[in-house]
């Protein structure tokens, strides 16, 4: 496995509050930046950057068009924009169409991550009632990158999970949500808290 | 960085065989963004690699019509993000009405649903009669059906509620009638557009304007472009003459940003000193 340099994270319903149980478990050693999107109802002003900030020393910011990626930084995608990373290693905003009546996507985020990153990234799928996330985490695998779910029975929503499952096979790592941070850490050779490693 | 994969070397060869066959310029878009179509295109044209969908693009004018439709952005809203007409409309409108005869560029329209808006606000603040809209777009289908004015009516549920939470004063029935299983636009709009081809990539400033509209065009673009489209967009304008941009748009970064004020930080709407 080689180092991962970026860490990639979908969800749904039920996503933020595993976001909100992962990201303050996350070592300082997990210094990779991580790319969140998470489906919101598009007229909402967006209150996550502001919310994730609040529990974790990092800085949290909504991803903007063209900005580089930057260690210990953690991006929101914008609602009513796909988020894409380039092979440059910065970002990108598209107003295409939705995917999975979905915009953003998760598929368009971690497509465009294993383009950019190859086996450098993971790919993390949290709870949510849909299918988004399936296909995108099946390319990172493809391209050699680690795909993540967060084990259905500790999600509230497990269809989005499962569906990911399904897709990828059996080189999926499932994860129970308590588990996750630590697992994150030990990809990126971080000790975790305990020194428990996860696999 | 790590090397070039055979696909990016593929991509690069088939945007070097349309900028050299069609001169439509691609090559300096945001690449994950093209790249993504291309894979949709590849789907549909059944092309198991892009080098083979780039033997057929050289040979087949026709297909290269229909791939200009998954290359270029084909969706829009009308009175999309409210709270910009809104604001064009209370801080901008009142600059306007001083002037004798307006021009108004919307660059970047794709099928033409924000022209129309923008053509709504200006009639309902009475400057319709003295305003032309150029509209342009890269895709001449696209402005084919721009030019037509004839959208789904399915969607007019949501653009009517866009439309009130931009200050609509009547109700956006006046504007169209239902014909053709559509909404037809009413002639009144039409009137004031004009649709034409320009590309901010290789075309040229045609006219003086007091207000540029290119909202989610310039997420398309890689830097260097969007600095060169941001010259030519400021260049279009008339000193004190209007930007709009997208809402995840800015100047901020961006050398021409000293060219500017920002009248609506929020909204995206900078007034050229």
């Amino acid at each position: 496995m080689s180092d991962i340099e970026a860490i990639v994270i979908g969800g749904s319903a039920g996503g933020l509050d595993a976001l909100l149980s992962i990201v303050p478990a996350l070592p300082e050693q997990v210094s990779c930046p991580i790319v969140i999107v998470l489906h919101l109802p598009p007229a909402q002003p967006n209150l996550v950057p502001e919310i994730l900030s609040r529990v974790c020393a990092r800085a949290v910011h909504e991803a903007e068009d063209k900005a580089p990626l930057r260690d210990q930084t953690i991006y929101v995608a914008a609602p009513n924009y796909h988020l894409l990373i380039e092979r440059n290693r910065s970002l990108s905003l598209s107003i295409d169409e939705p995917v999975h009546h979905s915009r953003p996507a998760i598929d368009v985020l971690f497509e465009s991550a294993a383009d950019a990153y190859g086996p450098a990234v993971a790919g993390l799928v949290l709870s949510g009632a849909n299918q988004d996330g399936a296909e995108g985490l099946c390319q990172i695998r493809q391209a050699g990158g680690v795909a993540i779910v967060q084990a259905p029975a500790t999600a509230s929503s497990p269809m989005m999970p499962e569906a990911a499952m399904r897709r990828v096979g059996p080189s999926t790592h499932v994860v129970r949500l308590v588990d996750l941070g630590a697992f994150l850490a030990s990809l990126v050779g971080a000790k975790t808290r305990g020194g428990e490693v996860l696999s | 960085m790590k090397d070039l994969s055979t696909r990016d070397v593929e991509l690069g060869l088939l945007l070097d065989a349309i900028y050299l066959t069609y001169h439509y310029d691609f090559r300096s878009y945001s690449e994950a963004s093209v790249k993504r179509r291309v894979r949709t295109a590849l789907v549909h044209f059944r092309c198991e690699t892009i080098s083979r969908l780039q033997e057929r693009v050289l040979r087949e004018p026709q297909l290269f019509a229909e791939l200009l439709r998954f290359l270029t952005v084909q969706v829009s809203d009308m009175f999309r993000d409210p709270t910009y007409y809104l604001a064009l409309r209370e801080k901008v409108v009142p600059y306007l009405k001083t002037y004798a005869s307006l021009k108004i560029w919307v660059a970047g329209c794709s099928l033409g649903e924000e022209a129309y808006s923008l053509a709504i606000v200006l009639h309902e603040e009475g400057l319709l009669e003295r305003t032309l809209i150029y509209a342009t777009d890269i895709n001449p289908e696209s402005l084919r059906t721009a030019e037509a004015g004839v959208y789904e009516i399915d969607r007019f549920t949501r653009f009517s509620e866009s439309y009130r939470l931009a200050g609509g004063r009547a109700s956006l029935g006046d504007y169209y009638s239902a014909a053709y299983g559509g909404a037809v636009l009413d002639r009144r709009l039409k009137k004031a557009i004009v649709f034409s081809d320009h590309s901010l990539a290789t075309d040229s400033v045609f006219a003086e304007m007091q207000l540029v509209s290119c909202r989610n065009v310039l997420i398309y673009f890689e830097k260097g472009l969007q600095e060169h489209a941001l010259g030519l967009l400021s260049d279009s304008l008339c000193r004190k003459g209007f930007l709009g941009l997208g809402l995840k748009e800015t100047l901020r970064f961006s050398q021409h940003a000293a060219a500017f004020t920002e009248l609506v930080p929020d909204a995206r709407i900078y007034q050229k000193i």
